[in-house]
């Protein structure tokens, strides 16, 4: 009876839906582990599971320590790609003229590989926070301008009409129908920016930094030290989990009538 | 009942809208008089409404039936003030239009409701735009959705209701400010037909309640006869009033009125139009 009783409570702990990533990611260690075992894949070219983790624990003070920098530099690129972003989106998607002069352009900025650029901002803002910064916000930047400018665009002209109608102003048309109409589509641009704005965060690091996770990796490249790179790799993913599982959280906050959100409504009768 | 000789349908446009021209007060109702519209695209200047004369009386039930694209919705924009006409000139209430004047209830084919508001919120929309005192028009708002039989669903969101309770919401949306006039823009289309009967009949309750003067457009031949004082029917593109038919069917009108030789003889007379013109699609 008891044992049975526990069999029922593991296999719901094993199908809840929290657990069955990390169950995935364990699979991922496994197959990872016993591919190294069984190619020979010697250690300076990857290195196994089990180093990492013990690169982890021993260092990971260092490595915490060195998170911060990168973090920040992340947030700070991130907001500052919501906080442009939403608005050029509004005025490309307000205005046919801005768009036609903006929208090209922005387009084409895209295409020049941030990577390759971003030892100007060394060269123009030296070696402290703000080159990640501007590297990160590059990155997010462009994500939350198409998906805000398609958010803005997608509403029905009819429910516009139909506010204006009633002598609405502009601005109260917009603030009423047009902005929350497009917050999806701005959180799902969000939700790709603040995994962008990671990446140039890291970038900005690689270039010229003497702190961060990007350091650490440039460092450990440097020395052959794998295990530290790979560690520093996972810590980097960790950023970008919370990171995207913050703004989901926020988004479910804000928008809780999207049909995404709709299994989370409890309604009664 | 009068017997179905009687309406003669058979008259030239022109000498119909003398006959069903009631003697009407200037300053009542809707008024256009040589109201035509062209938009400019870039091949060139496209035709949408022929100028167009016709009144619609204080409290009137004016149904407008015709082809696709002839122009019906640019008239219901131009009479809200949404659009400007390019030349001639619409007189709600005895005032020239020429911009949003907030005199009308507008239903369009979607309900569109805003679906992150409640109901009740979605209702209350116009007197946000209008800045009209929340407090006063919330019993208001209650009381419309009472009337549409909509009591115990204030507080739901739109995609919780089924399509015919939507469309009878934005329905209290258009009535919530008191406007004299009601703009349908094929309301019921979006309807199965059966739910698309029973919206008829409560429409055309909900006229009678409140006394407004409606403006519908509607594909629907049937519906149009059945709901209509008068029905305009139009030309295709470009727009132009092709006849006005007076629908002598007494009200209150049950579903039954479908069956009445008037009512079938009139349905007969409007199909004609279109299969003389081209296909009504």
């Amino acid at each position: 009876m008891a044992e049975s009783k526990e069999a029922g409570g593991l296999s719901r702990l094993l199908n809840a839906a929290w657990v069955r990533p990390f169950l995935f990611l364990m699979f991922i260690v496994v197959a990872w582990d016993l591919a190294i075992r069984l190619f020979h894949i010697p250690a300076y070219q990857i290195p196994s599971p089990g180093d990492v983790l013990a690169v982890l624990q021993t260092d990971w003070p260092e490595l915490l320590r060195q998170s911060w920098p990168t973090t920040y530099a992340t947030i700070c690129g991130f907001l500052l790609s919501a906080l442009f972003g939403i608005p050029v989106a509004m005025l490309i998607a307000g205005s046919k003229t801005v768009e036609s002069y903006v929208y090209p352009l922005l387009v084409f900025s895209q295409s020049v590989p941030k990577i390759a650029i971003a030892p100007l901002f060394v060269v123009w803002f030296g070696f402290g926070i703000i080159p990640k910064v501007i590297s990160a916000f590059l990155l997010g930047f462009f994500p939350v301008v198409v998906s805000a400018v398609q958010g803005f665009k997608s509403v029905d002209p009819d429910m516009v009409d139909l506010a204006r109608a009633m002598q609405g102003s502009r601005f109260q048309v917009f603030r009423a129908v047009n902005l929350p109409h497009a917050m999806p589509a701005i959180f799902s641009g969000l939700k790709v920016s603040v995994t962008l704005a990671v990446v140039g965060a890291v970038v900005g690091e690689f270039v010229g930094s003497n702190s961060g996770i990007g350091y650490v990796m440039q460092r450990s490249i440097g020395t052959f030290d794998l295990p530290t790179m790979f560690a520093a790799l996972v810590i980097l993913a960790l950023l970008g989990v919370i990171l995207f599982w913050v703004v989901d959280r926020i988004e479910r906050l804000v928008i809780p009538w999207h049909v995404s959100q709709r299994e989370d409504i409890i309604f009664a009768s | 009942m009068k017997p179905a000789t009687k309406i003669n349908v058979d008259q030239p446009a022109a000498h119909l809208r003398l006959v069903s021209g009631r003697a009407a007060g200037e300053t009542s109702g809707i008024k256009l008089s040589g109201v035509s519209k062209t938009y400019r695209s870039r091949d060139g200047d496209v035709p949408s409404l022929r100028p167009l004369d016709f009144h619609i009386n204080q409290g009137e039930f004016f149904v407008v039936v015709g082809p696709s694209g002839c122009g019906k919705s640019t008239l219901l924009k131009m009479i809200s003030g949404l659009l400007p006409p390019t030349s001639g000139e619409v007189l709600v209430e005895g005032e020239p239009v020429t911009k949003p004047h907030g005199n009308v209830g507008i239903v369009f084919q979607n309900a569109l409701l805003l679906p992150w508001r409640n109901i009740l919120s979605n209702v209350m929309l116009p007197i946000d735009m209008k800045k009209l005192p929340r407090e006063k028009y919330l019993a208001r708002a209650k009381e419309l959705l009472k009337l549409v039989g909509l009591e115990g669903f204030e507080k739901k969101l739109p995609w919780q209701l089924s399509g015919g309770m939507q469309q009878r919401a934005s329905i209290c949306r258009a009535l919530v400010h008191d406007p004299k006039i009601m703009l349908m823009d094929e309301p019921f289309g979006a309807l199965d037909a059966m739910t698309r009967e029973r919206m008829n009949v409560e429409l055309m309750r909900i006229q009678r309640e409140t006394g407004k003067t409606v403006l519908l457009i509607t594909h629907s031949i049937p519906e149009a006869v059945f709901l209509a004082d008068r029905v305009l029917v139009m030309t295709e593109r470009p727009g132009a009033i092709a006849a006005i038919y007076d629908v002598p069917l007494p009200r209150p009108r049950s579903l039954d009125a479908m069956s009445d030789p008037v009512f079938t003889e009139l349905v007969q007379r409007i199909r004609k139009h279109f299969f003389t013109q081209g296909s009504l699609d």
